[in-house]
């Protein structure tokens, strides 16, 4: 399995020794760097498509179910009102600080209570499965939705390749947490940490997520990697996730940690559970109109038909 | 400062104050009021009440600390009654556009003269709203406050307060103090946890209270020791 192999490269093991100790540059002090860097963008080897950076375009194959028909949110409003805390607790912040991440080289830890640990570069995760494009229905916690083409494909199957114990019941997803790239504001526990029930995380819904608008992630939204999970609110959809890991217990996720009362561990789209100090009912639908219009928000945010099946029996009003 | 230059400051003051009012609609037109603009205009319209009431409560310790610019007093109704205006914004845009009322449709409806629409869209949001001041704490101060700024603007002209007497005007316009600090209690209420942003406003206007309890303190004589009487 091509996954199986997950290289662990050093920019000095890319280029081949022999050209990278003879590089004319390198004798001059002073561009050595740059010549050093210019090189490892030019030379990479084939095996590793070059610095899959922000905003490079990629190949997809059409995704189901994806939502059509609907006004598609400018992808300039979608990249420049983001809730990325890392980067600042205002929603201009991402974009403005976000650019200092580094999302390369990125590797992303399984572990747990799985039989396949591994370690996988971002790369090789990326070309492990055909990516789609889907476009979901995206509603932050905090009455306001966005329609994003999102390009991935189902967190189920990494999980497969996990190959979760039986005892394993939750997966959760750690995000970087860096100081030198990110602001880190006071007051959380970072990492960032999020969680889903198995049956979640395996649903073909749920979207382990590279790309939106056909390209790369930008880094302010999750790059280089991140899940979608489009029946919940926003936050539940972790960002540039470092780690993976299964587990038994209900994992801790962050804003449910900050307040238990507004931001639970379901945290389902659900317009009859009121946030403690707004109303669900509606959302400001942000696409092409100057002002957001107001649309009635749906159960499990329309997915109900591939989701209510998950929660059969369970008062969601006390599991919200 | 003669009363010829206050009167040429004052029109000037005035619109500088309303630059900020400007600058939405401006921003409207040319379409920069960013990804979403409700919350935009909420947090700008929300900032400037703030601000401009925190302006009209810097002025009387100012003029106590410093007796030469005993002329600050006749802006501080021009800068309590732009609290007013700007805090009437933040209720119009909670009431018009955060609300889920779809404003852009109504317009659109009134213009086509279908009034039919736009009470159907009203009658859809009102149990909203309502439920919203029944049921949330930060809602609630927030009214609170905005409904003591009512009362002082409509008491703020000479004649009401001549009409009311100085001791009774100053008594209901001392709840200006509550105003403030439920203003305050309003913006911690509203934030997200983790969110400090409320600090600054805060600490000016705790710093504001404290020059005024300094004020009353330093003020007051030593007391006079009671002479028993035989």
């Amino acid at each position: 399995m091509l996954i199986g192999k997950a290289p662990q490269f050093k920019s000095s093991e890319i280029t081949p020794r022999e050209r990278f100790l003879n590089r004319r540059s390198l004798i001059f002090g002073g561009l050595a760097a740059a010549g050093l860097a210019y090189e490892w963008h030019q030379k990479m080897p084939p095996l590793y498509t070059p610095s899959v950076y922000a905003a490079t375009k990629l190949t997809t194959v059409p995704g189901q179910p994806s939502l059509s028909g609907e006004t598609v949110t400018p992808v300039g409003k979608a990249t420049s009102y983001n809730n990325y805390y890392e980067f600042g607790t205002d929603k201009a912040d991402p974009k403005a600080n976000a650019g200092k991440l580094h999302t390369r080289p990125w590797t992303v830890q399984l572990e747990g209570l799985i039989n396949n640990p591994k370690t996988v570069d971002v790369d090789t995760l990326m070309r492990y499965k055909p990516l789609e494009d889907r476009t979901y229905r995206f509603r932050c916690v905090e009455a306001w939705s966005m329609i994003i083409p999102w390009v991935g494909y189902p967190l189920a199957e990494l999980i497969k390749f996990a190959d979760p114990q039986p005892s394993a019941k939750y997966v959760q997803f750690i995000s970087l947490a860096d100081h030198k790239q990110m602001e880190l504001p006071g007051g959380f526990d970072w990492p960032y940490s999020e969680g889903l029930r198995m049956d979640e995380a395996m649903n073909p819904l749920t979207l382990l997520t590279f790309g939106s608008y056909g390209q790369t992630l930008e880094n302010q939204q999750g790059a280089p990697v991140r899940v979608i999970v489009p029946w919940k609110y926003g936050f539940k959809s972790a960002k540039a996730i470092v780690k993976i890991r299964f587990t038994d217990k209900q994992p801790h996720t962050t804003w449910n940690d900050m307040g238990p009362d507004e931001y639970g561990f379901y945290s389902n789209v659900n317009p009859g559970h009121d946030h403690p100090r707004w109303s669900q009912a509606h959302e400001r639908r942000i696409d092409t109109a100057v002002f957001p219009h107001s649309v009635a928000t749906l159960p499990f945010n329309g997915y109900g038909e591939q989701v209510a099946g998950l929660y059969k029996g369970m008062d969601l009003n006390r599991n919200f | 400062m003669t009363t010829k230059t206050i009167r040429i400051l004052k029109p000037v003051v005035f619109v500088l104050t309303l630059l900020p009012f400007l600058g939405i609609l401006v921003a409207f037109r040319n379409d920069t009021l960013g990804t979403d603009p409700v919350q935009a205009i909420t947090h700008y319209t929300g900032d400037w009440a703030v601000w401009t009431l925190l302006a009209s409560l810097v002025i009387t310790p100012v003029r106590r600390f410093v007796p030469k610019l005993g002329w600050l007093i006749r802006f501080r109704r021009m800068m309590g009654l732009f609290a007013f205006f700007y805090a009437t914004m933040h209720l119009l845009t909670y009431v018009l556009l955060f609300s889920g009322f779809d404003l852009p449709g109504a317009l659109v409806a009134l213009r086509a003269g279908d009034l039919h629409t736009v009470r159907q869209d009203w009658v859809a949001v009102w149990p909203t709203m309502v439920e919203d001041v029944a049921k949330r704490r930060f809602i609630q101060v927030g009214l609170a406050s905005y409904v003591i700024l009512l009362a002082l603007a409509v008491t703020s002209p000479q004649f009401v307060m001549m009409k009311m007497g100085g001791k009774s005007w100053q008594t209901l316009h001392r709840m200006v103090y509550f105003a403030a600090v439920l203003a305050a209690i309003h913006y911690w209420w509203m934030v997200k946890k983790g969110v400090t942003t409320p600090w600054k406003d805060s600490a000016v206007l705790a710093v504001l209270l404290l020059a005024r309890w300094a004020y009353v303190l330093l003020k007051k004589k030593p007391p006079v020791r009671a002479v028993a009487v035989a």
